[in-house]
């Protein structure tokens, strides 16, 4: 049995606000099915006591001091968005698909 | 038939969660150097961390995370020796990232509770609030919803939005069902919230601003029939944003649950917004499942491992917990079981202990802040402390203490103070309110007011002390009020050889 369905695909992508075609939803559900299944590999040898990875540097409590720095200007912070209004990001309807 | 709120506990058990989200009063933000300033100008506290932008990397605010241990420990929580940061994935845009660095399988805090009391008909009982989880994570923008003509989302024409609190260090406290309220849900709720504030502002690790949303919190509700022993499907009630409110949306969820069940209709599990005017709720959006999220590690953040060192370090700072803090101000200060909970109620107890610290009679402290103080608030709509500084009331009462003002006179100079015409000082030498204590100029008053009335005056020499009134008023009369009445009545009695 495959470890992920063309279904479940479809579903992340439609989460992730990805569009993709039958043929690519087709092809990837075969990929990411191969990739799932190597994992699941892994996992049979890793004992319960070795933690998931999610950072290849084995350091931890990696902090800084409550100092405040200079944010940028609003000029500054603004220049990269497509729109904007009254000093504030200008974006489309919310939740228009409801 | 739709059932009161009576009819509807006779039949239905409701069982509560409580999500609370703080605000920390950190100077800078959760992963970057960005001001945390309340009420700042559009979009003048960001940065390329807390904009998301391409290759920014964001630093865990050290501060944020002692005051999270702080929280947890406060609440009688384990704190975790590993725990880890994840991304919330999600496409909205209140974060300009498209996920909100959380955390999820490894909060910093967990199983902790909180004991609650509550006055009832029956007497004071107590509540044990589990506590599930306590985690850190990072406050949402705001967005403001142009067009339409509600103001609302639905329907909005273009949202508009500032990141200046995109970023702000927030703890969730997660309670764990609590079930067994019964008819006393309301207000259990109302406690828990009102004590969780109370530790907080006693850590001083948020301002606990209810009506700022620096405090803000999450009602789940659901019914069940009682005696069936099965949880029933829950609502979600965002943002109510005070004591009252709490209470109120849990009385509003019940009755509501129960009116949908009574005509054999499901309850959805849904996000409901507290509508403020009517006390009711309105449906918000549909709740996305929990793997929606797909949360997965944090990966540019590394673990947090608070060792046992820094723990112990950190609770060494906890303060006295409030209950017992009360407990010890009630006894220092003799007062009486109502008055002590009507300066709690009034949430004034910070109020008048930082009074008497500033050497105040406790007494005093209480009667004017919880009297003159808090009718004027009243009327103006206020908080008391907006009207007046501790510093000034400290002073008023020690002017009376020392016998320079009486009650009356110590009034007036309250509202000068209120009224913005300086210190009490500057309006006692402005309004000329002084008492008249100078013996000299009160015998001269006395003198004249025996003279006008030299009958009453002999009544009084023959032994008739009551008639000695109407001459005291003649004096105080004299003297504009600024005279200590019980000093003249001693004055004019010897006198009159009594």
């Amino acid at each position: 049995m495959s470890a992920i369905s063309r279904d479940e695909v479809a579903n992340l992508a439609r989460l992730a606000r990805i569009a993709m075609s039958d043929a690519e939803l087709d092809h990837l559900a075969g990929e990411m099915d191969v990739i799932l299944g190597a994992v699941a590999r892994v996992q049979e040898v890793a004992s319960k006591d070795v933690l998931a990875t999610s950072h290849p540097l084995d350091v931890s409590n990696v902090v800084r001091e409550d100092l405040v720095v200079a944010s940028l200007s609003p000029t500054e912070a603004l220049s990269g968005a497509p729109a904007s209004e009254d000093q504030r990001f200008k974006v489309p309807q919310i939740l228009g698909e409801e | 038939m739709s059932l009161n709120y009576d009819q509807a506990i006779e039949k239905y058990e409701p069982t509560l969660g409580l999500e609370v989200h703080v605000e920390l009063n950190t100077k800078s933000k959760m992963f970057c150097g960005c001001a945390t300033e309340f009420g700042a100008k559009p979009n003048t506290q960001t940065c390329p961390v807390c904009l998301g932008l391409p290759g920014a990397l964001p630093v865990v605010n050290k501060k944020a995370i002692e005051s999270t241990i702080l929280i947890g420990l406060a609440l009688n929580c384990s704190i975790a020796p590993y725990s880890r940061f994840a991304r919330k994935n999600y496409f909205y845009p209140d974060m300009p990232k498209n996920f909100q660095t959380s955390q999820y399988d490894e909060p910093i805090c967990t199983n902790g509770y909180l004991d609650v009391e509550i006055e009832t008909d029956e007497g004071s009982k107590s509540f044990k609030i589990e506590i599930e989880r306590v985690h850190m994570e990072e406050d949402t923008g705001k967005s403001l919803h142009v067009g339409g003509n509600t103001g609302r989302i639905h329907g909005a024409d273009y949202s508009l939005l500032d990141y200046n609190r995109a970023g702000i260090p927030l703890v969730e406290i997660v309670t764990k069902i609590i079930p067994k309220t019964g008819k006393y849900a309301p207000q259990v709720a109302r406690a828990y919230v009102a004590a969780l504030r109370d530790i907080l502002r006693g850590l001083q690790v948020s301002d606990v601003k209810m009506e700022q949303g620096s405090l803000r919190c999450d009602v789940n509700l659901s019914l069940s029939r009682v005696g069936s022993g099965k949880l029933g499907t829950r609502s979600e009630t965002k943002n109510v944003n005070s004591l009252r409110s709490v209470e109120r949306a849990v009385t509003g969820e019940i009755i509501r649950q129960s009116d949908r069940l009574e005509q054999g209709e499901r309850i959805i599990q849904e996000t409901r917004h507290f509508l403020e005017e009517s006390g009711q709720t309105r449906p918000g959006r549909s709740k996305e499942q929990a793997e929606d999220y797909r949360y997965f590690p944090e990966p540019d953040l590394v673990p947090v491992v608070p060792d046992s060192k820094w723990i112990e370090e950190l609770k060494k700072t906890l303060p006295e917990k409030p209950a017992d803090r009360r407990k010890r101000l009630q006894s220092a200060w003799s007062v009486p079981d109502k008055e002590m909970a009507a300066m709690v109620n009034a949430e004034l107890l910070d109020t008048v202990e930082q009074t008497v610290l500033l050497g105040a009679d406790a007494t005093k402290a209480r009667s004017w802040w919880l009297g003159e103080i808090s009718r004027i608030a009243n009327d103006r709509n206020v908080f008391p402390t907006d009207l007046i500084s501790v510093k000034d009331v400290a002073e008023i009462i020690a002017l009376i203490a020392k016998g320079e003002l009486t009650d009356k006179l110590a009034r007036q100079v309250l509202e000068g103070v209120i009224s913005g015409e300086g210190s009490p000082v500057d309006v006692i030498t402005k309004r000329g309110l002084k008492v008249v204590s100078d013996d000299s100029q009160l015998m001269k008053a006395i003198e004249d007011a025996i003279a006008a009335s030299p009958d009453t005056a002999e009544r009084v020499r023959g032994g008739n002390i009551p008639a000695a009134g109407a001459l005291i008023g003649a004096v105080m009369k004299a003297t504009g009020g600024q005279a200590d009445a019980a000093k003249v009545r001693e004055l004019l009695l010897k006198h009159l050889g009594q």
